[in-house]
C-alpha cells in the first residue's frame, strides 16, 4: 500500500495552522485543560455561515480548508470525519433550552447544529461536493475509522480524499469529567506532563485534517503503508503481534523503525501499557509523544498522525516531541501507536515518500 | 411602532446570531428573506420562537410565517396588532 | 473486487414488533405501531403520536438477562436485542476462526440516559448520576453490543443522521470486499428521547396525527425508535460453513445533496446520485428493480424531493413504490437497517407492505405508492432509500438469490 499525505490542516492548542511551521516555538501553558488557538475564521468563512457555527465546526472547517489549500486540491472524491463527542456545545445548548423552557417553544438551530455529521455536511456545502460523505463516532477509534475508510476508497480508485479527526472542549464537559476524575488535580506546565506520576491526564481539543491521494506531489509529506485498529486486545503480546504483522506486510523489520510516536498521556494507569511496550520492544528506538501538546481527547490520535507526517516531511523531530534520544540522520519509517481508555488501540505505519 | 421596530432589531440580531451587525445595519423595510442577510427556513423558525417567547404570539406554521415575515416592519406591525 | 455479499441473519425490534416474527406478522396484517407515547417521560405525552417499542427499559433488560436498574441505555438495549437475534438466526459460530466485525449506527447514542443526567446537573453541577452520563457518546451502545456478543475483530460506529445504518451496511460490505473481514454484523439503533422529540418538534416537521407519506396533505413525520442488524457474509464464510443465506446485498451508493443543512434540494440531486450509484454497483438495469422502499418520511420537503428524484431516475417505468414509515415511524439512525430488514422480509415472503394513509397524489409530482398489501408477488430486487440531515443520501439494493 502507498497512500500519499499531500496536505495537512491543523487547529490545536499549539501554533499549527501553517503546515510550513513545525512546533518551532512550542507553547508551554499552565493548566489542566488546553484549548485551541482560534485562528481568524472570517478570513476563510463567510459571515452568513459563521453565525450558526459552534467552535468545533469553525475550527473543523478552518483545518479542512487549510488542508485543501496546502494540497492545492479543490475537487474531492470523499469527505470523511471522525469525532468522539461531536457537537458537544450545541448538544448542551439544546438541552439547556429543553429544560429551561420546559419542553416548550425551542430553538431549532441548536438541535440541527448538534447532529454529528454537521461538519462533514458543512464542508460538502462549502465545496459543493456531492460525493461520498461519512462521519464516524466511535470513541478513540473515530478518526481511525474515518482514515481506514479513506484508505479503502483510494484503493477503490478515488483520487483525493479528505480525512479529519476533531473534538471540542466545553466547560460543562470539563466539570462532568472532573467529577469522573479524568484530569490532573493540580495545574501543571503542559510540557512537564511526563515528569511526574500524578494520576489523571490533561484535557485538550483540536481538528487535524489530511488530504490523501493515490499519487504523490512535490509537497507530499509521507505515505501511509498500513494501519490496524484494535478493540480490547488481550495483552501487550497481542498488540506486539499486530505491530509485527503490520510491519511484515510492508517488509519492514522492527530495527528499521526510526521513530515510534506514542499516545502517552501522563496518567500512570493508562501509560503502563506504553511503558511495558517500551521496555519490551522499543529500547533502541527514538520515541516521541504528542498529548502534552494537544491534550487528551477521543480524536487526539489525528494530532499524533500530524506529528508523524511532519517528522517525515521535514526530516526533523522537534525537541519538544522527544521522549528519549535515539536520533537517526535519515528518517524513513514511523510507527504511530495510540490507545484510548485502554479499549481503542490504533497502529499507523508511515514512510518517507522517497523510501 | 418605531420603538417596537428598534427592540425587534436587537432581538433578531440575538435570536439569529447575526454577529457583527448593529440595529442600524438592518433596514426596516427591506425583504428579510432573499436579501444579503442570507436568512433561510431555519431562521424563519427562529423568528417564530422569538415571537412566542418574547411577545407571546403564536405563529402556527411556516405558511403564515412567510406572510408575516416580509420585512422587519411587517413583523413589528403583526406584534403591535396581536399584543398580549 | 467483485465479491458477493450475502445476508445470512436478520434481527429487528421496533414499534411493530419485538422480533422478526412479530414484525412480519404486523406487516402482513397491516398493523402499524404509531400510538400515544407510553414510556418516554415528556410533556408531549398525549399530544404527539410516535412509534414506540412497547416495553420499558426494565422489561427490555429482563429479556436480555441484564441487571434491570440503570444497566444500559435504551439505545443499547434495543440494539442488543436486534443484534443477538441476527447473530442467533444466522447460525454463525464466532469461534470458527473467521474474522467478524460489528459496525453499528446511532444518532442519539445514550442521550436517553444522559438527558436525565443533564436535567439534574443543569440545576446543580454536583448532581446527576455519573453512570447516566458515562453512556452519552455514540460508541457506548456499540461497544456494549460487541462485548455482549463477543465480537472484537473490528468495532465501529457511524453517525450520518437518517442514513446512518444504511451506511454501516455499506461500510461492512466494502470491508468484506477488501478482505479485512469475513463477515460483519451491521445495522443501527436509536431510542426515543426528549432530545429528538423536542428537536423535531422545534423544526415543525412532526405530524400531530398519523403520518401520510407521499400524500398531498402530508403534515410531517412520526418519530419512531428501534434497532435492526443483519449479518453480512463473504462467499468464503458461507462456503466454509455450508450455509444457505437469505439473500444478497447487491448494490449501494452514498451521495451528498450539498444544498442545505436539513432540507433536501427540490430536485433531489443527492437522492438521485445515491440511487444511481446503487444501480451502478449492482450492475442491474433500472427495469430489474421491482420495488422501492422509499425514505418517505411524510415531510413536505422529503417526499417532494424524493418524488422528483424517483421520477428523474425511473422516468415513466416506475416500479412499485412505498414508504413503511407509516408502520414504524421514522427510526432515525436505525431507519436504513430496519427498512433493509423489511425489504428482506418482502423478498423472502413475496409481499409488499402498503404505504399507509395515502389518498391524494402530490400536485407537483406523480408518485402512486402501493396502497394495499400485495402478496404472492414475485420480487427479485428492492431499492431501499435513506436520506439524512447534512445532505447525506444513501441507497441499498437487496436481491433474492
Amino acid at each position: 500500500m502507498n497512500i500519499y499525505i499531500n496536505g495537512l490542516g491543523n487547529v490545536s492548542p499549539q501554533v499549527t495552522t501553517d503546515s510550513k511551521v513545525f512546533l518551532e516555538e512550542p507553547i508551554n501553558k499552565e493548566g489542566v485543560s488546553f484549548w485551541c488557538i482560534d485562528p481568524d475564521y472570517k478570513a476563510i468563512l463567510q459571515k452568513a455561515n459563521l453565525r450558526r457555527m459552534s467552535r468545533l465546526i469553525k475550527f473543523g472547517i478552518y483545518a479542512a480548508q487549510q488542508c485543501l489549500l496546502d494540497a492545492n486540491v479543490e475537487d474531492l472524491d470523499a469527505i470523511l470525519t471522525g469525532t468522539g463527542l461531536g457537537c458537544q456545545k450545541d448538544t448542551e445548548k439544546f438541552l439547556i433550552d429543553i429544560y429551561g423552557n420546559d419542553e416548550g417553544v425551542l430553538s431549532p438551530t441548536k438541535f440541527m447544529q448538534s447532529t454529528h455529521n454537521t461538519l462533514s455536511g458543512q464542508i460538502a456545502l462549502m465545496l459543493n461536493c456531492e460525493n461520498y460523505n461519512f462521519t464516524y463516532v466511535h470513541r478513540g477509534a473515530s478518526f481511525e475509522s474515518a482514515l481506514l475508510d479513506g484508505v479503502m476508497l483510494i484503493e477503490e480508485g478515488a483520487k483525493n480524499v479528505l480525512v479529519g479527526g476533531l473534538d471540542e472542549l466545553t466547560e460543562t464537559y470539563l466539570t462532568i469529567t472532573n467529577r469522573m476524575k479524568m484530569w490532573r488535580k493540580e495545574q501543571i506546565n503542559q510540557l512537564d506532563l511526563f515528569s511526574d506520576k500524578q494520576s489523571g491526564t490533561i484535557a485538550g481539543e483540536g481538528a487535524s485534517f489530511f488530504l490523501l491521494s493515490k499519487e504523490p506531489t512535490p509537497k507530499s509529506y509521507a505515505k501511509i503503508k498500513g494501519m490496524k485498529i484494535l478493540f480490547k486486545p488481550k495483552s501487550i503480546e497481542a498488540i506486539h503481534a499486530e505491530m509485527a504483522s503490520l510491519l511484515n506486510d510492508s517488509d519492514i523489520a522492527f530495527e528499521d523503525l526510526d521513530v515510534v510516536v506514542l499516545g502517552v498521556n501522563g496518567d500512570p494507569a493508562q501509560d503502563k501499557l506504553y511503558d511495558d511496550l517500551k521496555e519490551k520492544y522499543f529500547q533502541e528506538i527514538q520515541l516521541t509523544a504528542f498529548k502534552h501538546l494537544c491534550g487528551e481527547y477521543k480524536t487526539a490520535s489525528a494530532f499524533g498522525m500530524w506529528t508523524a507526517a511532519q517528522i517525515l516531511g521535514k526530516q526533523n523531530i522537534p525537541e519538544v516531541l522527544k521522549l528519549n534520544k535515539n536520533d537517526k540522520p535519515r528518517l524513513k519509517n514511523v510507527l504511530v501507536y495510540n490507545c484510548y481508555n485502554n479499549s481503542n488501540h490504533s497502529l499507523l505505519l508511515l514512510q518517507d515518500v522517497n523510501a | 411602532m418605531e420603538e417596537i421596530i428598534e427592540k425587534l432589531k436587537i432581538q433578531l440580531i440575538d435570536q439569529l446570531n447575526l454577529e457583527d451587525l448593529e440595529p442600524s445595519d438592518l433596514d426596516s423595510d427591506e425583504p428579510l428573506f432573499g436579501s444579503k442577510l442570507g436568512l433561510d427556513s431555519i431562521d424563519a423558525l427562529e423568528i417564530i420562537v422569538l415571537l412566542e417567547r418574547e411577545h407571546g404570539i403564536k405563529v402556527l406554521n411556516q405558511e403564515d410565517g412567510k406572510k408575516i415575515f416580509k420585512s422587519i416592519r411587517s413583523i413589528a406591525e403583526h406584534i403591535s396588532a396581536h399584543k398580549v | 473486487m467483485s465479491k458477493k455479499i450475502f445476508i445470512s441473519g436478520i434481527g429487528m425490534i421496533s414499534s411493530i414488533g419485538d422480533n422478526i416474527e412479530d414484525s412480519l406478522a404486523s406487516l402482513l396484517e397491516t398493523r402499524h405501531g404509531i400510538k400515544a407515547i407510553e414510556f418516554l417521560e415528556t410533556k408531549h405525552r398525549g399530544k404527539i403520536p410516535v412509534g414506540e417499542v412497547k416495553a420499558s427499559n426494565e422489561t427490555l433488560s429482563q429479556r436480555l438477562n441484564l441487571p434491570t436498574k440503570d444497566s444500559h441505555s435504551r439505545t443499547t438495549l434495543l440494539g442488543t436485542i436486534a443484534a443477538r437475534e441476527a447473530l442467533r438466526n444466522s447460525g454463525v459460530d464466532l469461534k470458527d476462526g473467521l474474522r467478524t466485525g460489528l459496525i453499528s449506527a446511532t444518532t442519539v447514542g445514550g442521550i436517553d440516559q444522559s438527558e436525565d443526567f443533564y436535567r439534574e446537573f443543569l440545576k446543580d453541577p454536583t448532581k446527576g448520576k455519573l453512570r447516566h452520563i458515562s453512556k452519552h457518546d455514540c460508541g457506548d451502545s456499540t461497544e456494549n453490543i460487541a462485548d455482549d456478543l463477543g465480537i472484537y475483530h473490528f468495532v465501529s460506529t457511524i453517525s450520518t443522521a437518517c442514513s446512518s445504518s444504511a451506511n454501516s451496511m455499506m461500510m461492512g460490505a466494502r470491508m468484506i470486499k477488501h478482505n479485512l473481514l469475513d463477515r460483519v454484523l451491521v445495522g443501527g439503533t436509536d431510542a426515543l428521547t426528549r432530545y429528538t422529540l423536542n428537536g423535531f418538534n422545534a423544526l415543525k416537521i412532526l405530524d400531530p396525527g398519523h403520518c401520510k407519506p407521499f400524500d398531498q396533505n402530508r403534515k410531517g413525520l412520526n418519530l419512531g425508535e428501534g434497532a435492526a442488524f443483519v449479518l453480512l457474509e463473504s462467499e468464503k464464510s458461507i462456503r466454509q460453513r455450508k450455509y444457505n443465506p437469505i439473500c444478497e446485498l447487491t448494490g449501494y451508493g452514498n451521495s451528498n445533496d450539498a444544498y442545505h443543512q436539513t432540507a433536501s434540494s427540490p430536485e433531489g440531486k443527492g437522492a438521485l446520485g445515491a440511487m444511481r450509484l446503487a444501480i451502478k454497483t449492482s450492475a442491474l438495469n433500472l427495469n430489474d428493480i421491482d420495488y422501492v422502499n422509499a425514505h418517505g418520511t411524510a415531510t413536505y420537503i422529503n417526499d417532494l424531493s424524493e418524488g422528483n428524484a424517483l421520477t428523474t431516475l425511473f422516468k415513466e417505468r416506475f416500479p412499485k413504490i412505498g414508504s413503511t414509515k407509516s408502520f414504524t415511524g421514522h427510526t432515525l439512525a436505525a431507519a436504513g437497517s430496519i427498512e433493509a430488514v423489511i425489504s428482506i422480509l418482502s423478498l423472502k415472503h413475496n409481499f409488499i407492505a402498503p404505504n399507509l394513509n395515502f389518498s391524494q397524489t402530490m400536485e407537483e409530482v406523480n408518485i402512486q405508492p402501493v396502497k394495499e398489501l400485495i402478496h404472492d408477488v414475485n420480487i427479485n430486487h428492492i431499492l431501499s432509500n435513506s436520506f439524512g440531515f447534512g445532505g447525506n443520501c444513501s441507497a441499498l439494493i437487496i436481491s433474492k438469490l
